[in-house]
C-alpha cells in the first residue's frame, strides 16, 4: 500500500443556487489576462444542457479521457504514442475557439467620446483577440437557466439513455427542470491531460495530488487540451502554453481556500484531504465500467484505520496531515456517509472533486387551472422516498452525470437526503416541543442506511457548517519544502522568487 | 576575400555558432518563450490544409539532405539503377511541391484570418519568408537542375565536408548556378533565424515521450521513501524530486 495525500473539494448541488461567484472570483484572480479571456477554470453550467465548452461530455468528438480495450489494457482514448508525436502537427480532436466563444469586451470610451445625438450613445462590443467589433453568440454561460430549450438542454450529451416519456415530460414547460454544476479541474488520480503530455510538461503533485502544468516546460501540442474529458486544460493562445485550474496551490499552501470555495454565497463548498492508494490506481481505471465507481470509491482509505496509518506514516505523510485527514468534511460526506459521487467516472482519470446530487421538487401537472401533484392523496408528506421516479430531474440522468448510468446509486444518495430532511422535519416541525421522533422515522433512516447521530451530523454539516468546518486545511510545511530547494543562507538578502523574466510569447 | 568567400567560408561559422550558442542560452534562460506557437485554436480548417503538407513535406525532405550529406554512399547505392534514380526524384519532387502547397496555404491563413494576423508577429513573417525562399529554389532544382540526387551528392558533399573539417573551401562551389546558391544561401538564412524565431521549436520534438511512463508525479519534498526517484529538471532550478508513474500501461 502507497498511500498519498490528496487535496480534494465536494459541491452539494443542492445548494448550489447558480450565482456565478465562484467564476468570478477565479476569473478576477487567476484568467484576467490577455491570451486567458476565454478560460474559465471554474465555471458553472446549467443542466441538462450543453455545457462550457459547447458539448465538452461528447467523447466521440473530443476523444478525451481513458479507454478499456478488448483485452482490458487501459490506453488514452486520444492517440497512442505514436500517434500523439504524429499528430502534434495538427491535432483533429482538438476544441475550437468557436466551441469555447470569442472573448469580447466593450467599446465604452464610446459612451464619453460619441458624437451628440437623438438617442444615447451604446458601447458596441469587440473582440478581446482582434479588438473588432463582434456579434456576440454564445459565451461561457450563454445556455444559463435554459433548462428546457431545444437548443441546449436537448443536445446534452448526458440526455442519452433518458427515455422519451421522461424526455417529454422535462421539455414540457410547466415541468422543466434544471440545476446547476459547477466544475473546476478534478485533479484525477490518472489523469489523461498527464498522460497525453508528449513533452512531460503536466505532473500531479505528490504531496497534495494537484495536477499542474510547467509552463517552462509546455511545447504547445495542445494533446492535453484533447485529452482531458472535461476539457479543463486551456491554450493560452498569446503565450503558446496550456493553463489549468491550479486548485489555488498558494492559497492552500498558507491555509486558505482556493478563491472558488472560498467566495461560494450558498457555501457548497467543502474541502479535505483525502487518503488513497497509489498502487490501486491502474487497476481501478482499468476496472470493467459497471465496477469502475465502486473500485474508484474503494480507493478512498479511512484514515483511522491503524494499517493505513502505519502505511501513511511508511510513505511519509506526515502526522498534521493525518490529523487533517480524519477531520476531512470531503471524507464524511463521501466515505462515512456515502452521499457523494465523482462526475463521469467512465472517463476512467479517477475524478477527485465529488458531487452532492441534487434533490428536486415532485412532477406536478397542471389540469383545469390547477396543480396536480402526481402522489397519492392520503401522502401530503412530499416524501418521495419510495417513488424517486416522481423527481422532477430524472434519477437516470442524474446517474448518466455521477454513476455511469446505474440508477441505484443515485437513488441511494438521494433516499438519504430525503430521510435526513424528513427526520428533521418531523423532530423540528412536527415535534417540536419534544424533539423527539417516532419509531416510523427511524426505521426510515435505518432503511436509507442511517441513524439519529448520522442524520443529526449530516443536518449540521449541510446547513451549518462554519468556515472551519467547510475547509480543513493540512500544514503544508512549505517552509520546510523551501529550505530543502534553497539553501536559506545563500538566499539571504535576494527578494522574490519563480520566474525572472515575465511570462511574454517568444517568437 | 572574395564575396563567394564570405558568402559561403565564413557565414556558414557564423551561423552555426549563432544557431548553437544562442540556442543553448535561451533553452537554459529563457525556456518559458519556447514553444511551437500554435494558433490552431484560433484558426483550425485552413490550418490543416497547410500544416500538415508543409510540416510532413519539409521534415521528411530535410531529413533526405541530411542522409545524403552524412552518407552519401546510401544515396549512390539506390541510384544505381535509374528506375529508383526516378522513383527517389519523383518522390523529391513530390514532397517539395506538397510543402510549397502546404506554407502558401499557411501564408494565406496568416493574412486572412483576423485571428490569425493578430498573433503574428514580424518574426513569423520572416520564418515563413525564409523557408519559402528555400521551398522555392528547392523546386525550381528538382525541375530545371534534374538529378540532384545523383550530382548533389558529388557537388555538395566535398563542401560541406571541408566545412566541418574547418577547412573551408567555397571555391567547390564558386561555378555553381545562382538557383543552387541561394538554395544554400536560404539555409544559412534558416540557421541564422533559427535560435531567435519560433524555429526553435525543432529541437523539442518530444521523443522522450516514447521513453516515459503515462503518469507522471512530482515531489516537492524529498520523501522518505523509495516512491520517488531522485531527478532534476531543466533549467537554474534547485533539485526537484521526480516520481515514477502511477499506471504503467
Amino acid at each position: 500500500m502507497r498511500v498519498r495525500a490528496q487535496m480534494s473539494m465536494l459541491f452539494h448541488l443542492d445548494k448550489c443556487i447558480g450565482c456565478h461567484t465562484c467564476s468570478v472570483a477565479c476569473k478576477n484572480l487567476w484568467t484576467d489576462r490577455e491570451g486567458a479571456e476565454y478560460m474559465w477554470w471554474n465555471n458553472v453550467e446549467t443542466r441538462p444542457g450543453t455545457g462550457y465548452p459547447v458539448g465538452w461530455e461528447d467523447q466521440d468528438h473530443y476523444k478525451g479521457g481513458w479507454k478499456r480495450d478488448k483485452k482490458g489494457k487501459l490506453k488514452l482514448t486520444l492517440h497512442s504514442k505514436g500517434g500523439g508525436v504524429a499528430k502534434a502537427f495538427y491535432n483533429p480532436s482538438l476544441p475550437e475557439l468557436e466551441d469555447y466563444y470569442d472573448p469580447f469586451t466593450f467599446k465604452y470610451g464610446d459612451l464619453f467620446t460619441g458624437p451628440a445625438q437623438e438617442q444615447q450613445a451604446t458601447a458596441i462590443p469587440i473582440s478581446k483577440i482582434t479588438g473588432q467589433p463582434v456579434e456576440i453568440s454564445s459565451g461561457p454561460n450563454w445556455d444559463d437557466d435554459l433548462g428546457g430549450s431545444d437548443t441546449y438542454a436537448k443536445n446534452d450529451v448526458s440526455m442519452q439513455g433518458v427515455t422519451q416519456e421522461v424526455r417529454a415530460q422535462m421539455e414540457e414547460l410547466e415541468r422543466v427542470v434544471m440545476n446547476y454544476l459547477p466544475r473546476i479541474c478534478n485533479h484525477c488520480l490518472n489523469p489523461a491531460c498527464v498522460g497525453a503530455c508528449p513533452s512531460g510538461a503536466i505532473y500531479k503533485r505528490a504531496e497534495d495530488g494537484v495536477v499542474l502544468v510547467n509552463e517552462d516546460k509546455c511545447r504547445g501540442w495542445r494533446q492535453c487540451v484533447s485529452a482531458c474529458p472535461y476539457k479543463k486544460v486551456y491554450y493560452n493562445w498569446t503565450t503558446g502554453k496550456s493553463e489549468k485550474c491550479i486548485l489555488c496551490f498558494p492559497r492552500m499552501e498558507t491555509g486558505q481556500a482556493p478563491a472558488c470555495a472560498h467566495s461560494c454565497v450558498g457555501r457548497i463548498r467543502y474541502m479535505g484531504v483525502l487518503l488513497y492508494d497509489a498502487d490501486k490506481i491502474e487497476e481501478m481505471a482499468s476496472s470493467p465500467e459497471d465496477e469502475l465507481l465502486q473500485a474508484q470509491m474503494d480507493m478512498i482509505l479511512d484514515p483511522n484505520d491503524p494499517q493505513v496509518i502505519a502505511a501513511a506514516k511508511a510513505s511519509g505523510i506526515d502526522d498534521g496531515w493525518m490529523d487533517s485527514a480524519r477531520r476531512s468534511p470531503v471524507y464524511r460526506f463521501v466515505k462515512d456517509w456515502g452521499l457523494a459521487l465523482p462526475l463521469h467516472p467512465e472517463y476512467r482519470t479517477g475524478a477527485m472533486m465529488f458531487y452532492i446530487p441534487p434533490l428536486s421538487p415532485i412532477v406536478s401537472t397542471i389540469e383545469e387551472g390547477l396543480v396536480r401533484l402526481d402522489l397519492p392523496s392520503e401522502r401530503r408528506d412530499f416524501e418521495l422516498l419510495d417513488e424517486l421516479d416522481k423527481a422532477r430531474m430524472p434519477v437516470q440522468y442524474l446517474a448518466n452525470l455521477f454513476s455511469i448510468g446505474d440508477q441505484e446509486p443515485i437513488r441511494h444518495i438521494l433516499k438519504k437526503m430525503l430521510s435526513v430532511r424528513s427526520y428533521k422535519r418531523r423532530q423540528s416541525v412536527d415535534n417540536a416541543a419534544t424533539g423527539q421522533v417516532d419509531q416510523a422515522t427511524i426505521d426510515m433512516l435505518a432503511d436509507a442506511g442511517l441513524d439519529e447521530q448520522m442524520a443529526e451530523d449530516i443536518y449540521r454539516l449541510t446547513t451549518l457548517p462554519t468556515i472551519e468546518d467547510r475547509f480543513v486545511f493540512p500544514p503544508y510545511h512549505r517552509e520546510v519544502a523551501i529550505e530543502e530547494l534553497n539553501d536559506p543562507l545563500s538566499a539571504k538578502g535576494s527578494t522574490g522568487f519563480g520566474y525572472l523574466a515575465s511570462p511574454k510569447r517568444g517568437a | 576575400m572574395t564575396s563567394n568567400d564570405f558568402l559561403f567560408g565564413v557565414i556558414p561559422y557564423v551561423v552555426g555558432v549563432l544557431a548553437i550558442i544562442v540556442t543553448i542560452l535561451r533553452w537554459r534562460m529563457r525556456q518559458f518563450t519556447v514553444s511551437s506557437l500554435s494558433s490552431q485554436l484560433l484558426e483550425s480548417r485552413k490550418l490543416y490544409w497547410g500544416s500538415i503538407p508543409f510540416h510532413w513535406g519539409l521534415s521528411i525532405i530535410l531529413t533526405l539532405h541530411f542522409i545524403a550529406l552524412i552518407i552519401p554512399q546510401a544515396f549512390e547505392l539506390w541510384n544505381g539503377a535509374p528506375l529508383r534514380l526516378y522513383l527517389l526524384e519523383i518522390t523529391g519532387l513530390a514532397l517539395g511541391l506538397w510543402a510549397l502547397f502546404g506554407i502558401c496555404v499557411l501564408i494565406w491563413r496568416r493574412y486572412s484570418d483576423q485571428r490569425v494576423m493578430t498573433v503574428t508577429t514580424k518574426s513569423d513573417l520572416l520564418v515563413l519568408g525564409v523557408v519559402l525562399v528555400q521551398i522555392i529554389t528547392g523546386v525550381w532544382i528538382a525541375i530545371g537542375y534534374r538529378w540532384g540526387s545523383y550530382w548533389g551528392t558529388a557537388v555538395f558533399v566535398p563542401y560541406v565536408r571541408s566545412l566541418f573539417y574547418f577547412q573551408p573551401n567555397p571555391d567547390l562551389v564558386a561555378a555553381l548556378p545562382w538557383v543552387l546558391k541561394t538554395h544554400v544561401l536560404s539555409f544559412f538564412a534558416f540557421l541564422a533565424v533559427f535560435p531567435f524565431t519560433r524555429l526553435v521549436h525543432i529541437i523539442t520534438l518530444p521523443l522522450q515521450y516514447f521513453a516515459r511512463p503515462w503518469q507522471k508525479v512530482v515531489a516537492n519534498r524529498t520523501p522518505s521513501t523509495p516512491d520517488f526517484e531522485p531527478n532534476t529538471t531543466g533549467g537554474s532550478r534547485a533539485p526537484v524530486v521526480v516520481g515514477a508513474d502511477d499506471s504503467r500501461v
